[in-house]
């Protein structure tokens, strides 16, 4: 009688307990199939010297940063300051992936609020952003010395998230 | 008065057409902007079948078929590229995963991680089967049931339920009194053992 009389109250209590994780999910959050495989390969003009190219595997040997931007993402204003000061004490290289702008907007993008990248390369198609799998700017990715994805962060860094998982990640795989 | 009626009937009736309007106006709307595009009605129904089964990232409750924004239009794209480029469906769907994951199909593949999706809801509904089973054959083995056989006794019982118990059994001219002159007199059957030690007729309403 007794198991009885408590069967809805374990049953509110296992409920609240699949509610309340269910909340801490983030549904936006789509599970990067990058993560452990090689950067997709590119081959993209600068966005300052459109004549040269950069391509993932120039960067082989490093432990480097993509950073999708656009001058039209507003979240991506929202991260740049930070972006900015990291950049200062170069921890880490830090490229851009202009997604799908406009090669004028970028540079004067980059004029006013300062320019944190080793250098920026312009996807003006999108393709490339595809191929990374972005759907939403910003993306961040980590990539290892031997081109491997290490890990995808969307949406804006910041600095909460930089200390917990990019800083640890990228001292440990050696930057 | 009949000019009245009139301008009434009037009003009723836009009334009752003005959604039609709407409707219209909607479907209008509707036709001028779903413009197919297609040279090749066959390659673009194999486009619109195949992108109805792929989410949009970005507004993620819409198959990229459904939705404008400009990733889905990429993604749509690339959909009629590489399917006019002679590949199957199952390598586009494969170009898409390799991107993005599982996440971009509306119908996952059954693998361990989606075992519980696939199974869970055939499990709920076994689950909640056999407790209404168990608890139909307890009830059934236990109480009596609820609605006795004969419709007098039931209608004891229902009367007893609205009625509170009479100290002392009301006279037929005072029950009248108390219903009014509709009220249903029931001299209902009385089992053996009398309830609340009375054997009065009882009265339903």
């Amino acid at each position: 009688v007794k198991a009885r009389l408590f069967a809805p109250l374990a049953g509110f209590v296992l409920l609240a307990i699949m509610l309340g994780i269910g909340l801490r999910l983030n549904p936006r959050e789509v599970p990067s199939p990058f993560v452990g495989k090689p950067a997709p390969a590119f081959s993209l003009p600068q966005l300052h010297r459109p004549g040269e190219h950069l391509a993932p595997a120039d960067l082989k040997g490093k432990v480097w940063v993509l950073n999708v931007w656009a001058s039209w993402c507003v979240a991506c204003r929202a991260e740049h300051p930070l972006l900015v000061e990291l950049s200062r004490s170069a921890k880490v290289p830090l490229y851009g992936l202009n997604y799908k702008d406009d090669s004028r907007n970028a540079l004067e993008w980059l004029l006013r609020f300062g320019d944190p990248y080793t250098a920026s390369v312009s996807d003006t198609s999108g393709r490339v952003g595809i191929d990374y799998g972005v759907y939403g700017v910003p993306e961040t990715f980590v990539i290892d010395k031997a081109g491997v994805v290490r890990l995808k962060h969307i949406g804006p860094l910041t600095p909460e998230v930089w200390a917990r998982d990019l800083e640890p990640l990228i001292q440990r795989l050696g930057g | 008065m009949a000019t009245r009626l009139r301008r009434w009937r009037w009003r009723f009736g836009v009334a009752l057409l003005a959604p039609w309007w709407w409707f219209a106006a909607g479907t209008a709307c509707a036709a001028a902007e779903a413009q197919p595009t297609a040279a090749d009605p066959a390659l673009e129904a194999r486009v619109n079948a195949l992108s109805a089964e792929l989410r949009c990232l970005v507004c993620q409750n819409q198959s990229l078929a459904d939705s404008h924004a400009d990733l889905a239009i990429d993604l749509k794209n690339q959909v009629r590229e590489q399917l006019k480029a002679g590949r199957s469906d199952r390598q586009v769907i494969d170009y898409m995963t390799d991107r993005y994951g599982d996440f971009v199909l509306y119908r996952p593949p059954v693998k361990a991680t989606t075992l519980l999706l696939w199974v869970g809801p055939a499990l709920l509904l076994l689950c909640g089967g056999a407790l209404l089973w168990r608890m139909l054959g307890a009830r059934a083995r236990t109480s009596a049931p609820y609605f006795p056989f004969g419709a007098t006794r039931s209608s004891a019982g229902l009367a007893e339920l609205l009625e509170p118990t009479p100290d002392e059994t009301p006279t037929v001219s005072e029950r009248v009194e108390r219903h009014g002159s509709d009220a249903i007199i029931v001299d209902a059957y009385q089992p053996s053992a009398p309830r609340n030690g009375r054997t009065a007729p009882i009265t339903l309403d």
